[in-house]
């Protein structure tokens, strides 16, 4: 029976299990060959090989940086980063800001020039407001060696949109959140929200791109067109 | 040993000098070489096009044939890949199930056999020339033949083997499809032909007849400079 | 053509003309090129990619053989974070339903990332009759529907066009300068695709898994734009069929490396986003609802076919188009369906009925490209083979059963069979058969092509000369 709010329900679990009395052949085992083991997470014997110190993954984090055009920044401090973010601005000629509260965010925000002007997301913003931003600054979940990538939240990062809207996404992360691989980033996901995730989980892996035209790389498609990662102790 | 052929049937009457070939070659080696003159087709031809009850018929026969054999060795990749692959899915569920099991067990491609049955790289062959080597998709895909043929080539006395860009994509070929839609199995005779040319070699080599029956076919019509094609056996079988 | 059924004959149009566009093709290959170079690497990189298939085709075996058992669990996890799931049988039911809810929710704008599944039901159509301003995001989609033509592939929609013919599409359409730099063109549809973003009311994506331990949804992209589609809007529409699940949360710690790497070549695309709800309490932003319409249009038809079920593992990763020589040949278009390539030639007669649709399992040289490209090793060349003969098993083509009786008889008798070796060539031994039909085999090859000559004495009598035995 088709309901407005839920269809057909019944009627298509009726089919399935209907279509699944007869068993599917495994066209993707050798026939005559034992199915090999370990085929669950965390995948770790098939996946590309990540360092095994945490130096060796901070290097690995570096390189992949560079391979996608990240702007990969190891600050000895938050002033550090700062110092950092102050030249860029002064570089890119940014006007307007925006940022979520967190630790990292606030301490790097209150080094920055006050002829800088901020819009903080916390409570609410506008869109306009938020596209008109030169960047936008956000802390993440963790950092991802292997792929070089930044895992953020909702909950962590200021929402869905201040790490996608403006035109230059900067991540402020502690050297501790870095993790060896997507696997690594999935179990700290599972253990901080047991359960209860945000609505919103990304791998952010460089800055926006597209190959849609002749197959040609050009960045900054819809994303942000620049991706900076600072990290602190 | 005693080696007997399975002959497919446009080798039998467009390409009799590859099986001479094979044929030459076993023996130069020492082996028995035993022709069942009852085999006809491995029945691929109506097995491709879906009608495989006919194809079921036909390939029963061959079941009988080759059912004393030792050993078979195969002309064709394609052929070859019917016996060892397609026939444990034609005849499953039917009563041949175990001899079509017992003839797949037991079936070799040509360049195969040398290799990796006999341990035969070197069979003494002389061959000036320079050459690219096509892999039939059958014998790629199917069989896992890839580096086989390449080191027989590499012993052969005064041959050079170059690898052509499009070594492994299909000639286009491809049984009925090469007449049901020639437009698209040209196209992509034009694009291996292409990729041959461009190497510079005299010879394209192959270990399926009916790739190069397509290649040859669209060489002489299209090629702006000779070049001719030649099955494995034929370069091997020169001394 | 005898026994032609429009598609078929379209299709045999198409791929004439296609395959005589030598322009065309080669900026298709030049494309491609560039694929093949970084799949290769990216592979490579893996520990073990034979492995990594293993484990990602026993995981969708997995996903797809209790489908039931899993779409229940993402439905009681999704709802229970406030999420809408709506279960819709055909095209028509999830169409209604967007279009129903649009209209109650007052919706004027819509914006759309990539969703094959809206193209599969023509839901931007339905959308635009019913008065609604619908945007495609992602660049190449956004290309393809100001050109209003179906995307040419299902990964790269405009991977034909090169930057010339892209360039005076935008002049006209938006009134842009001429460039022939792909960054100017790509800032004019970033800049223009701004607004919309913010003023639509709801975003319609589609969804490259459906993970059932959390109940989320997850996409993969590089642009941003689903992102921006999904982040923006207060509704979050998401279609998606029902063989996209995945049973936990870390098997995309698998899957999401291999889609890359199978479809781009990349390690992993840009963003790869899990959507577990609308906005939840204590969020800055997002939707206020989220809507997910799974998606069956004949899925179940194709689940209920155990030797074929495995095509319902497919990922949408593209890999099978990408090495397959028939579509670099054909293009995408030439397949007038969705779903081109390969895996579209194995699934569109389940989902649009076998007769019409055969052509395409056909329309092969059974290569064994696509098998070898697939990451979760689907068996698709030899699903083509069997499309055929559930073809013919259902219905036999008059003049193809008269050849194959005829094959059929000869070949089982071998004094025939060496007669007819020795009696005439080859080639002129199928001429009676076939004469006069499309299939005469002498018209359809010695159109482009030379024929060999029938060797003066077969292998057969060599054979029995040698022997010194003559019939």
């Amino acid at each position: 029976m088709s309901d407005p709010i839920s269809g057909d329900r019944e009627a298509i679990l009726g089919r399935i299990a209907e279509a699944l009395r007869e068993p599917a052949p495994k066209h993707h085992e050798a026939p005559d060959k034992p199915a090999p083991l370990g085929l669950t997470a965390p995948f770790r014997e098939w996946l590309p090989p990540v360092g095994k110190t945490r130096k060796d993954q901070i290097a690995l984090f570096a390189q992949q940086s560079e391979v996608l055009r990240t702007e990969f920044v190891e600050c000895a401090s938050v002033v550090g980063a700062a110092k950092q973010l102050t030249e860029l601005a002064k570089k890119a000629d940014w006007k307007t800001i925006a940022l979520h509260a967190g630790e990292l965010t606030d301490a790097v925000a209150a080094k920055l020039p006050e002829t800088l002007a901020t819009l903080r997301v916390d409570a609410g913003y506008d869109k306009e407001a938020l596209e008109a931003c030169d960047a936008g600054f956000t802390e993440c979940e963790a950092l991802i060696a292997q792929t070089g990538s930044v895992c953020v939240t909702a909950l962590s990062s200021g929402g869905r949109a201040l790490s996608v809207l403006p035109p230059h996404h900067v991540v402020i992360a502690q050297k501790g959140q870095l993790v060896p691989d997507l696997a690594a980033a999935y179990e700290i996901l599972a253990l901080k929200y047991a359960g209860h995730y945000p609505s919103f989980v990304s791998f952010i892996t460089g800055p926006s791109r597209t190959g849609d035209i002749e197959r040609i790389l050009v960045l900054g498609a819809h994303g942000p067109k620049r991706l900076t990662v600072l990290l602190v102790p | 040993m005693r080696v007997t052929l399975f002959i497919p049937c446009f080798i039998d009457s467009l390409y009799p000098k590859v099986a001479m070939s094979i044929v030459q070659i076993f023996e130069r080696l020492g082996h028995e070489v035993d022709y069942p003159e009852g085999q006809t087709c491995c029945g691929q031809p109506p097995f491709n096009s879906g009608y495989w009850d006919e194809a079921r018929e036909v390939a029963a026969r061959q079941l009988e044939v080759f059912r004393d054999a030792e050993v078979v060795v195969s002309a064709s990749g394609s052929c070859g890949a019917m016996f060892k692959k397609f026939y444990l899915e034609l005849f499953h569920g039917h009563p041949q199930e175990a001899a079509a099991k017992a003839l797949a067990a037991k079936t070799y491609e040509f360049s195969e056999f040398l290799v990796d049955k006999l341990g035969v790289r070197d069979v003494g062959a002389r061959f000036d020339g320079k050459v690219t080597f096509h892999d039939g998709c059958h014998g790629l895909r199917e069989l896992g033949t890839k580096e086989a043929p390449r080191e027989l080539l590499r012993a052969v006395k005064g041959l050079e083997l170059i690898e052509m860009g499009e070594a492994e994509s299909c000639c286009g070929f491809g049984g009925m499809f090469a007449v049901k839609f020639p437009q698209i199995s040209t196209a992509m005779a034009e694009v291996k032909c292409n990729s041959i040319i461009d190497t510079g070699v005299e010879y394209v080599v192959s270990n399926d007849s009916s790739c190069l029956m397509q290649i040859q076919g669209y060489l002489s019509r299209h090629s702006p400079r000779v070049v001719k094609s030649l099955h494995l056996a034929e370069v091997l079988a020169q001394q | 053509m005898i026994n032609a059924s429009e598609p078929q004959e379209q299709f045999q149009i198409d791929a004439d003309r296609t395959t005589a566009d030598e322009p065309r093709r080669a900026a298709v290959r030049q494309a491609l090129g560039n694929y093949k170079t970084a799949r290769s690497k990216t592979e490579n990189a893996f520990a073990s990619w034979p492995h990594a298939r293993d484990a990602a085709a026993t995981i969708k075996y997995e996903g797809i053989n209790h489908l039931d058992r899993y779409l229940r669990e993402f439905e009681e996890k999704f709802t229970a974070r406030g999420g809408k799931v709506f279960w819709a049988s055909s095209g028509a039911q999830a169409r209604e339903y967007i279009l129903r809810l649009a209209r109650e929710r007052a919706v004027k704008s819509i914006v759309k990332s990539k969703a094959m599944t809206s193209e599969e039901i023509h839901l931007n159509d339905a959308l635009e009759k019913d008065g609604y301003h619908v945007i495609e995001s992602d660049l190449g989609e956004f290309i393809q529907q100001l050109k209003h033509e179906p995307p040419y592939h299902f990964v790269f929609p405009c991977m034909h066009l090169k930057r010339e013919e892209i360039s005076a599409l935008f002049e006209r359409e938006l009134g842009t300068a001429k460039t022939d730099s792909p960054e100017e063109l790509t800032m004019i549809a970033r800049r223009f695709l701004r607004r919309h973003y913010i003023n639509a009311d709801m975003g319609i994506s589609g969804g490259n898994f459906i993970v059932a331990e959390t109940g989320m949804i997850s996409i993969t992209e590089n642009e941003g734009n689903a992102r921006l589609a999904t982040a923006l809007p207060k509704i979050h529409v998401a279609l998606v069929g029902i063989e996209k699940i995945i049973p936990r949360l870390a098997d995309l710690a698998l899957f999401l490396p291999m889609l890359a790497t199978a479809g781009t070549g990349q390690q992993l695309t840009c963003y790869n986003s899990m959507y577990g709800g609308p906005r939840q309490p204590g969020e800055i932003d997002g939707p206020e609802e989220f809507h997910v319409v799974l998606l069956d249009n004949h899925r179940t038809r194709l689940l209920a076919d155990a030797e074929q079920r495995d095509a319902l593992h497919c990922i949408r990763c593209g890999a099978c188009l990408n090495v397959c020589p028939i579509f670099k040949n054909i293009g995408g278009h030439a397949y007038g369906t969705t779903y081109q390539g390969p895996i579209g030639s194995v699934i569109t007669p389940h989902f649009r009925g076998l007769q019409d649709w055969k052509h395409l399992s056909g329309a092969s040289s059974l290569c064994g490209a696509c098998t070898e490209a697939c990451p979760v090793k689907i068996d698709i060349h030899h699903h083509l083979l069997q499309n055929r003969r559930n073809a013919v098993s259902e219905k036999k083509v008059w003049w193809e059963r008269f050849i194959w009786f005829g094959f059929r008889e000869l070949m089982k008798r071998p004094w025939a069979y060496q007669m007819a070796m020795r009696l005439a060539p080859v080639g002129q031994f199928f001429h009676p058969l076939v004469l006069g039909t499309a299939l005469d085999p002498v018209n359809s090859w010695t159109k482009t092509r030379d024929f060999p000559a029938a060797a003066p004495q077969s292998f057969h009598d060599w054979w029995r000369d040698r022997k010194g035995v003559r019939k």
